[in-house]
């Protein structure tokens, strides 16, 4: 890794080049990109697949107010002395979003939720969250990624597109890339993918299991009774729609495989079963180990959802959905969950970190959230910081900012940015409203 | 003529690409905004290329215009990048799990001229 800064014939933007910098756009967490920059603006990003390119080349500086109060523009000391006061004003805040920032800044907004006694939550808990769960019910048989590259035969694709999401999984980690187990790479190795669609990922497997919606869970079941030599009948395929035969065929290659691994998406999470179907496909890996190697994981989706993942549960024992509300930590998807909690009506404001709820989440939810104060931090405009009572605008971690992110197979890797802004990172921020926090805490006990 | 379809709202790269370019730019609108549907279904129902429907259930009501999924979509299911429109047929029950239904949604479709 190197930073280099070299004179150009236009000085006024001095050409420099960052190697081996690390693209927050998805899980894959990329962090082989060499990085040309021409002042704020990054104008080539090596090695860096259709979304990373995208990532990097449209997060410029852009001219807007560092904060904005009621919609009208104030400076980041008047706009952090008034997120402050909202949430120690609240009697049931929640804190919601982190999987687009860095693990510094997560671990800060878990501080202040535990000041503030108020709900945590991330994206996680509409994304894999039901994995989170299964993988409570069930256990969870991993590896990381590099195990993939280098010992993979068997892939099974379930309930995702990575043809499109995730791009460089196929070439860097999981389909293509020739490993010390698998040699000739992709030769070496048979794909399925399982899907309702046939999308991109079809054309680039060997099998696609293309099954009736909403029959995730008993094809898995199918699988694992397949597994353990249970006959079964011809009620699985009117339920699936994949011929026993087929499924058949398709455990004969699971069971001769050396290392198999099943790479599952939110087509399993958000589909009616949700982290039963999770619990289904980590017991079929889990099974398969009678026979040989297998291993499950989740293919995530933000930059860091997985620091988000780690640093909740690493300082409260739990994932996500969680309420400190009592001065302990207390888990329970469905009650702590932000879906819920703003679905019911409960919450009376929200500290929205790097996230944009208003428009991904239910008319219920977003009515709520439309309702109550919102502190939003973000490096872009969104539907969330519209409506937001305080809104700052920050710089963008990976690009602007230092710091660590996990990738989906909780690798910790650190970010190497690009240039600076002149917007604070979210780091600097959260910490400037906890310190205003702790200290009106503070007077308030020492006023008696 | 109303008709019951299984919609799946999911992730593309072109809406990879263009969230980072900005929500409100012209290709995110377009590509959050489109519906697509097995061309046969199309044909059945009469609904042209770039052609708006009404789709709706219990939870709430879009027009989208509606665009050939090609061989991607069998019958009876239909696609739709996550954005706004998928989220205002979203429930809000979650059944204990943080997750709303997000994906495999029963949707009544009608086109909009025979309204």
């Amino acid at each position: 890794m190197s930073i280099a800064e070299q004179p150009t014939n236009e000085t006024e933007n001095p050409l420099k080049i960052v190697e081996d910098a690390t693209c927050t756009f998805c899980g894959c967490v990329c962090d082989d990109i060499n990085l040309t920059v021409e002042g704020d603006q990054i104008t080539k990003a090596q090695n860096a697949c259709v979304l990373g390119k995208a990532w990097f080349f449209n997060h410029h500086i852009e001219e807007r107010p560092e904060a904005l109060i009621d919609g009208q523009p104030a400076t980041y000391e008047q706009a952090i002395d008034r997120a402050a006061e909202i949430l120690l004003e609240s009697q049931y805040p929640i804190t919601y979003g982190l999987s687009d920032t860095t693990c510094e800044a997560q671990r800060v907004a878990v501080a202040i939720t535990d000041w503030i006694g108020g709900c945590l939550d991330t994206t996680t808990s509409v994304c894999h969250g039901p994995s989170g769960m299964a993988f409570q019910g069930v256990g969870e048989v991993t590896c990381s990624l590099g195990e993939l590259k280098n010992r993979a035969d068997y892939l099974i694709y379930w309930g995702g597109n990575p043809a499109e999401s995730h791009p460089r999984h196929f070439t860097k980690y999981s389909l293509m890339p020739k490993g010390e187990f698998v040699p000739k790479g992709r030769k070496d190795r048979t794909a399925v993918l399982v899907d309702v669609r046939k999308t991109k990922t079809a054309k680039a497997v060997d099998i696609h299991l293309q099954l009736k919606p909403r029959s995730d869970f008993e094809l898995a079941w199918a699988l694992r009774a397949l597994a353990k030599g249970i006959e079964l009948d011809d009620s699985v395929e009117e339920k699936t729609g994949i011929p026993l035969e087929q499924l058949k065929e398709v455990m004969d290659g699971m069971k001769k495989a050396k290392f198999g691994a099943i790479l599952f998406g939110m087509g399993v999470t958000m589909t009616r079963g949700k982290h039963i179907n999770s619990e289904a496909v980590l017991a079929l890996a889990r099974d398969m180990n009678e026979h040989t190697r297998w291993v499950a994981k989740p293919m995530r989706g933000h930059g860091n959802v997985t620091g988000a993942d780690n640093v909740v549960s690493w300082s409260t024992g739990y994932p996500f959905g969680i309420h400190l509300g009592r001065g302990y930590p207390r888990f329970n998807p469905g009650e702590f969950t932000s879906s819920d909690v703003l679905g019911r009506g409960e919450a009376d404001a929200a500290l929205i970190i790097a996230s944009d709820p208003y428009s991904n989440f239910s008319q219920p939810a977003r009515d709520h959230l439309k309702a109550i104060n919102t502190i939003v931090l973000d490096p872009k405009l969104s539907e969330t910081a519209k409506i937001a009572k305080v809104a700052f605008t920050t710089a963008t971690y990976g690009i602007n900012v230092p710091g660590t992110v996990y990738r989906m197979d909780d690798i910790p890797i650190p970010l190497r940015p690009a240039f600076d802004s002149p917007y604070r990172s979210d780091y600097e921020i959260l910490k400037a409203i906890e310190g205003k926090i702790r200290e009106r805490q503070l007077a308030a006990v020492n006023a008696g | 003529m109303t008709e019951t379809f299984i919609l799946i709202p999911g992730r593309t790269s072109k809406q990879g690409t263009t969230l980072n370019e900005g929500k409100y730019t012209e290709g995110y609108q377009t590509e959050i905004n489109t519906l697509k549907m097995n061309p046969d279904d199309m044909e059945r129902l009469g609904i042209a290329e770039g052609e708006d429907v009404r789709m709706w259930n219990e939870y709430g009501s879009v027009v989208v215009p509606c665009s050939t999924g090609k061989d991607e979509l069998p019958p009876g299911l239909l696609f739709i990048s996550y954005g706004d429109k998928s989220s205002q047929l979203m429930p809000g029950e979650t059944h204990g799990s943080g997750m709303p239904d997000s994906k495999g949604l029963d949707v009544q479709i009608q086109k909009i001229s025979n309204n």
